[in-house]
């Protein structure tokens, strides 16, 4: 019998390895240049179901507010039933896209070129979406969203990340990203940060101000002793931090219960803790400027219900409800004609929507690479490097 | 043996082996297996290229070697934990309350393991919160951390220590401990002496329900470590973060040999026929 | 006998380890009917109004549904699988026994992680299957296997061969001893076997998280993707009071058809 188990073991192992061997689908490309995957060419009727992987707030469905949907509508419009999956942040939206099991996903830009090198995601025909046409051009043709000239998706709004703190204890109105930093031990053990190797760009942005002698231009393109300075930083105020937060519902228990009173933050979540009123907390976008993100819908190269994403992609940039969700949410949307449905007259005002300028001046997040991504030179840290760094932060 | 009795045998073993064989061990060593690929670099896609370097940097690097430690210390304290506070009580349970409260007792015991795990932790969530009732009552909660993880931990896995020690000390025949008494053994010496031998593989156990479970978990740390790290978070991190499952399996392999190595000194004291 | 002075001190110990048990448990029914949605302490309101929108919560049934589909398949399997080696180990006696137990418990003595990884590794890159609820159920019936193989041994050895010998001189085959001698007296055994095995995979989110595929939720996957949302933290209070009450049943149950509380193996 112990022989009988052991073989099993053996047998076990062997065809494993000869799974493991065989069956090499490749998808590691080297970057050189994307797979070649066929576009939609035309949209039929809706395959009856639609799964997203969405940040939190972009696909509501009345679930969290039962006054905001926009789901609902679709689903009715559409009869593609919808499933959303909120991803915490980017490597969590493309560990799931690469599974094969979503039909898209709203990618931030250190997601979309991963996903576009890897094959998880297909080339866009932006004639099959109408609402297109009146999108921001700015937002069009980007490094983060296209590849020689062939989109990869479509633009869906974009934002900062801000810094928020608790007006009862926080007394002094920051204005600098000091505050959560050196200025952190203040509020020592009650200061947040987002929880991803992406926030090492904010520390980065930070020391580009603060510290111009290590010759920092752009947070995102690193050489190895900027990313230890960062890293440096960081390790510092981990002393200061009471938690990290990815799940944005954590970070607003987190003010609302008094466990955090500063740190950065989304839009969203000051909204939400404003309605829910039991803290007091007010939002700034620092004197050194801030990184952000600016999103993009797009469907993956193994979707089944391919017709179902393109009529979502259209119905979430069509103006009403790029709207809609950029209200929500508390970011500039794409649609350029979503200004004249907001409900706060000068909402696209206050964010900037239109303006090519200001949108030019947040340092949207982007995937580090060995070369440059502001094409500096080909000595740049990448992600994977940030990862473990972020890891040893962590401790 | 008689052939149909080997028949027999064979028909009653093969299904139970071949699942676990196949399904389990099978899967185990998928995971092993690709412990020696690697990633592509900029994608994150896993490419079957055969490298040890995953395992090297598994074992070396300092953060996963600090990691590692804190989380033994952390199952190794909150397995203390639970056997000094499951002792008494299921010596309670066994030798002193009466057939009605013993089953009574059962049920109150092994109740808490059906209120969902989560829920458990988020409610210690809530009784540390600088808001909450430990703070109004005590005006002290020690927050978010080490101590509330080990607290929790501790508190999850409390019924899973209780279960398997009551059973070793009601099988302790009455006799024995009369006999020790009428021979003029303090109670103290009658627990030390004639009963701890007694009980000790029921502890050894609950010991692996409590080691185990503390070594491989990440979500009650989420919930009130605060920002601590412990080994399931890093290699869920590596995994999901980092997208490289390559590492992640690598990083698996600590809390896997860890677990064999333990439940093989278990063996000897007899503890697996009590789990 | 124990002492006066030491029975009085156990006792003492026992009520403070119940409390330490159960003052989480009340916090967390207490804020099932708090209206302050941030659960501040001390509760700022009475209310029934979570009560009422948790019954409501398609997404709960919805999950609750699955759960108690997953438990019922993984339950199902595992009484099969381990009545068969409980019994191969008790009443044979054949070279590698041992490894027979030892492999029988380490699905779940191993940290769920790493048994979610090796199973989610397997599904999707060795064998390229979909995951879905077929996936979360093999990988729950893997782990509750040893439940209902401890449960059974413990009783079969306890019960031990003679009245099987003895229905076997009378005359019966096997197959009429199983039915008609042991396995009445196994019935106890197999319920509470049953019943914890469905407890543990009713509660598991770990394994769960990787075998499930992005459609499937069961309740704990659902209960953490709610657990901080301020919306629905409440509602979980709900759901989550309200299973521990429902669940003084089946354990009451597994109590008095398991016989013996001693021999009830978690």
């Amino acid at each position: 019998m112990k022989a009988a188990v052991r073989m099993g073991l053996v047998l076990g192992a062997c065809a494993a390895l000869i799974v493991a061997c065989s069956g090499s689908e490749d998808s590691g490309n080297t970057g050189e240049s994307p797979p070649k995957l066929e576009k939609l060419s035309s949209v039929g009727d809706g395959e009856g179901e639609l799964n997203l992987i969405a940040w939190a707030g972009y696909a509501e469905d009345g679930s969290n507010d039962k006054t905001v949907d926009w789901v609902t509508p679709f689903e009715k419009q559409t009869g593609c039933q919808v499933n959303v999956k909120l991803g915490n942040t980017s490597d969590e939206m493309v560990q799931l896209m690469r599974s094969g099991q979503y039909d898209g996903v709203s990618a931030s830009g250190d997601a979309t070129l991963r996903l576009i090198y890897a094959g998880d995601v297909s080339p866009v025909n932006t004639d099959l979406v109408p609402s297109y046409a009146t999108i921001s051009e700015f937002l069009k043709d980007k490094s983060w969203n296209s590849v020689d000239g062939q989109m990869y998706g479509i633009p869906h709004g974009w934002g900062a990340n801000l810094l928020m703190y608790n007006l009862d204890v926080v007394r002094d109105a920051p204005n600098s990203w000091s505050a959560v930093f050196e200025g952190g031990d203040k509020y020592k053990g009650k200061v947040t940060a987002y929880d991803s190797p992406i926030y090492i760009a904010d520390a980065a942005l930070y020391l580009m101000k603060s510290k111009p002698e290590l010759g920092i231009k752009d947070p995102y393109s690193l050489t190895s002793e900027q990313l230890d300075a960062a890293v440096e930083l960081l390790k510092k105020q981990r002393e200061n931090i009471g938690e990290y937060w990815a799940d944005y519902t954590k970070a607003v228990q987190a003010f609302e219960s008094g466990t955090s009173v500063i740190g950065t933050t989304w839009q969203v979540i000051a909204n939400l803790i404003g309605t829910d009123n039991k803290v007091q907390v007010n939002t700034v976008l620092p004197k050194e400027g801030a990184t952000g993100w600016s999103d993009t819908w797009m469907i993956s190269s193994k979707s089944a219900h391919p017709n179902c994403m393109y009529k979502w992609m259209d119905w979430i940039t069509s103006p009403k409800i790029n709207a809609q969700v950029a209200e929500y949410f508390g970011e500039a949307p794409a649609q350029t004609k979503a200004c004249e449905f907001t409900t706060e007259k000068d909402f696209c005002d206050i964010f900037h929507a239109t303006d090519a300028d200001y949108a030019a001046q947040i340092h949207y997040w982007t995937t580090p690479q060995k070369n440059c991504v502001d094409g500096s030179g080909d000595n740049c840290t990448t992600y994977d490097e940030w990862v473990t760094k972020w890891q040893q932060i962590k401790g | 043996m008689r052939l149909r009795r080997r028949m027999a045998l064979a028909f009653l073993l093969v299904p139970p082996m071949a699942w676990l064989v196949l399904a389990y061990l099978g899967s185990l060593a998928v995971l092993l297996v690709s412990a020696f690929w690697s990633t592509n670099s900029f994608t994150g896609a896993v490419v079957h290229k055969f490298t040890t370097h995953n395992i090297v940097q598994a074992f070396t690097e300092t953060v996963f070697r600090v990691t590692t430690l804190r989380t033994l210390g952390v199952a190794l304290l909150v397995t203390a934990i639970c056997i000094v506070l499951a002792v008494p009580l299921a010596l309670y349970m066994a030798k002193v309350a009466s057939p009605r409260m013993r089953l009574l007792l059962v049920i109150a015991v092994t109740t808490p393991l059906w209120a969902s795990y989560l829920v458990k932790a988020y409610a210690w969530r809530m009784l540390l919160s600088p808001e909450g009732p430990l703070a109004w009552a005590g005006g002290y909660t020690p927050g978010y951390g080490l101590t509330a993880t080990v607290i929790t931990l501790a508190y999850l896995w409390l019924p899973y220590m209780i279960i398997p020690v009551f059973a070793a000390f009601d099988r302790v025949p009455d006799s024995l401990i009369d006999a020790s008494s009428d021979l003029g053994a303090s109670d103290l010496s009658t627990l030390r002496m004639v009963m701890a031998p007694l009980i000790f593989p029921g502890i050894a156990a609950g010991s692996i329900f409590t080691f185990s479970l503390s070594l491989g978990d990440y979500i009650a740390v989420t919930i009130v470590g605060g920002k601590t790290q412990l080994l399931g978070n890093v290699i869920y991190g590596q995994l999901v973060t980092a997208n490289n499952q390559p590492l992640a399996a690598a990083l698996s392999i600590i809390p896997l040999a860890a677990i064999i190595l333990y439940l093989l000194a278990m063996r000897r004291t007899g503890a697996l026929e009590n789990v | 006998m124990l002492s006066g002075g030491a029975r009085r001190a156990v006792r003492a110990w026992t009520v403070l380890i119940l409390l330490f048990l159960y003052v989480p448990l009340a916090l967390v029914l207490v804020n099932a009917f708090n209206s302050s949605r941030t659960f501040a302490f001390p509760p700022s309101g009475f209310t029934t109004q979570w009560w009422v929108v948790a019954w409501h919560s398609e997404g709960m049934w919805k999950s609750l549904a699955n759960s108690v589909t997953v438990g019922l398949g993984a339950t199902a399997i595992a009484l099969v699988l381990g009545t068969m080696a409980a019994f191969a180990v008790q009443r044979y006696r054949f070279f590698g026994r041992e490894v027979v137990s030892f492999l029988v418990v380490l699905p779940i003595t191993l940290p769920g992680i790493v048994t979610g990884i090796a199973l989610n590794a397997t599904f999707t890159s060795a064998l390229g299957v979909t995951l879905g609820l077929a996936t979360v159920i093999v990988g729950h019936a893997t782990f509750c296997v040893v439940i209902v193989f401890n449960n059974t041994q413990a009783r079969l050895r306890r019960l031990g061969t003679s009245l099987e010998d003895a229905s076997a001189d009378l005359g019966a085959s096997p197959w009429q001893t199983f039915r008609y001698v042991t396995f009445p007296m196994m019935r106890g055994a197999l319920v509470a076997g049953a019943i914890l095995a469905f407890a543990l995979s009713f509660d598991e989110i770990v394994v769960t998280t990787f075998t499930a595929g992005p459609t499937v939720q069961t309740l704990p996957i659902w209960i953490f993707g709610n657990l901080f949302r301020p919306n629905q933290a409440p509602v979980i209070n709900v759901v989550a009071a309200a299973l521990t009450l429902v669940a003084i049943i089946p354990v009451w149950l597994a109590q008095r058809f398991g016989g013996d509380p001693a021999t009830t193996r978690v």
